[in-house]
């Protein structure tokens, strides 16, 4: 006996995970372009496409309880499921924090550019290396890796911080700057949250590898 | 025709992708890897009732089971899981010496119950079986009433007392009473096979003992008497310590608090223990290689 169906599926659903995966990783990728270049057409293909992001999640959730009912699935073959279902919660709303993010860049598209766009780029090239480096981690079965990614959390949540302070500074300065301001700390608060649910994957990642559950993002922030 | 092909197509498929597991899975169980790490074997961090040590089994010239070393904690379910001809029932008949009644078998090593070797010259075999009781696969009554076949054992044994108080009281704690208080004197074949499983629980309860022993009692009985056998053994475990050889890796899973694997070079030589340890921590997360594919059913 050697389950070569159940092999499969087990396989399918970590594909379609990894194509899932794909998609975010461009959402907010161009979510931040469609920002910086104020391309409106770019930001509503974002929102439209996060609906398919959706679609992939609840399927891929389907499948995964399908083979928990079905083929009563045990130690690797139990975590790998488990960690697929939570991975793609993460995905889900990170994608749904690229959707924000290009709202946003709707709303600012009018507006005339508060200063130019710096430490939000890099805390979103941060964010997507991050999310890059779990999945390599994930496919690899690294829990080194993935420990090593949890680690760059402190470098997003150290550039939020500066954002932020650098963003009070401008309304403080000049109250007419408060809305598009304080969009643009929602911008930077959203790519904190994609870098912490990116340390999330990585939690997965080592209960797949050592079958314990840890809280791996203390953060110094 | 086209669905032939698709058919074929298939079967192909099919064949292509077992045919390299089924070569590594043969492999994998020639591969003689006799003694299991220290990390696999986990002896549990709570007071033992059985200790065995260098255990062994002949039957003949065939090393049926070797180098068992395994402690089984007091008042907990200990399931033995394991291919077919890996010695499991084996080593569960040494816990209460039914191995003697085999002609030709030998048995090496020791089994300490309380502290003391039951294989020792001065023990007498009848009353390790008062105390350690077994329940077999297919439900086995005897010919007699439902009152009989309870009170037999406890006749036999000389249990002193009220004999309709021990009955009542072993086939409540069977969770039978109920079912059957209104027709005592009935046959105990008549009954479904569910309660007649549970009968055979209750005619070893009937003379006091304080370890059951279980080899695949759910086998031979349908989805909803295996989870009433399984509930009752959750509840017996609060008073007595059960040992239950199992093929139904669920079973293992819902019923037992710890689990040992074992696996057999070849059916029925050399059966060894290859991991032991809280069966939560064996079903999610197994230290060995072996074990990990015995209960993910990549070979068995």
């Amino acid at each position: 006996m050697t389950r070569a169906v159940f092999e499969r599926q087990l396989t399918e659903i970590q594909e379609d995970m990894l194509v899932m995966a794909g998609m975010v990783e461009t959402a907010i990728t161009q979510s931040i372009e469609a920002l910086r270049l104020r391309d409106v057409a770019l930001a509503r293909r974002i929102i439209e496409n996060d609906k398919e992001i959706n679609r992939k999640r609840y399927e891929c959730e389907e499948r995964c309880i399908e083979l928990i009912s079905l083929q009563a699935p045990l130690a690797s073959d139990l975590r790998t499921i488990i960690s697929v279902l939570h991975i793609t919660v993460d995905l889900e709303r990170m994608a749904d924090h690229a959707e924000g993010i290009a709202k946003i860049a709707l709303k600012l598209s009018d507006e005339p550019p508060l200063k130019p766009y710096i430490d939000i780029p890099r805390m979103a090239e941060v964010a997507a290396r991050m999310l890059s480096g779990a999945l390599d981690a994930y496919k690899l079965r690294d829990a080194v890796r993935a420990r090593e990614i949890i680690e760059m959390d402190d470098e997003v949540d150290g550039l939020y911080e500066q954002v932020y302070r650098e963003l009070l500074t401008f309304m403080i300065d000049d109250p007419k700057t408060i809305q598009r301001a304080t969009y643009l700390i929602w911008v930077a608060h959203n790519l904190e949250r994609i870098a912490d649910r990116s340390t999330n994957i990585c939690e997965r990642v080592v209960y797949l590898v050592e079958g314990r559950v840890y809280d791996l993002n203390v953060s110094k922030y | 025709m086209r669905q032939l092909d698709v058919k074929d197509r298939i079967m192909k498929e099919l064949d292509e992708t077992l045919a390299p597991a089924s070569r590594a899975v043969a492999a994998d169980i020639i591969a003689p890897e006799p003694t299991p790490t220290e990390e696999a074997i986990r002896p549990p961090a709570e007071p033992a009732l059985f200790r065995l040590r260098d255990l062994g089994v002949w039957y003949g010239s065939k090393h049926a089971v070797s180098e068992i070393n395994l402690d089984i904690p007091l008042n907990r379910v200990t399931a033995l899981i394991g291919p077919s001809g890996c010695g499991k029932s084996t080593m569960l008949r040494c816990l209460n010496r039914m191995n003697d009644l085999i002609p030709a078998a030998r048995v090496e090593g020791r089994v300490e119950y309380h502290g003391a070797n039951i294989y020792d010259r001065s023990v007498d075999p009848v009353e390790v079986r008062r105390r350690i009781g077994m329940v077999f696969q297919k439900p086995n009554p005897f010919p007699k009433s439902i009152y009989d076949n309870v009170a037999f054992g406890a006749r036999v044994n000389g249990i002193k007392g009220n004999m309709d108080e021990i009955v009542e009281s072993a086939l409540r704690r069977a969770a039978l009473w109920e079912e059957v208080k209104g027709e005592l004197r009935k046959s105990g074949l008549a009954l479904s096979g569910g309660q007649q499983q549970r009968l055979c629980i209750a005619r070893a309860l009937a003379v006091q003992p304080d370890v059951i022993l279980m080899d695949e009692p759910c086998s031979a009985l349908d989805p909803i008497a295996t989870l009433m056998i399984e509930d009752l053994i959750r509840e017996l475990v609060q008073n007595y310590t059960i040992i239950i050889v199992t093929h139904n890796m669920q079973q293992a899973a819902r019923v037992s608090d710890y689990t040992a694997f074992m696996l057999a070079a070849e059916h029925g030589v050399n059966g060894r223990l290859v991991e032991y340890g809280p069966t939560t921590e064996i079903f999610t997360n197994p230290r060995e290689k072996r074990t990990e594919d015995y209960i993910t059913g990549r070979f068995g």
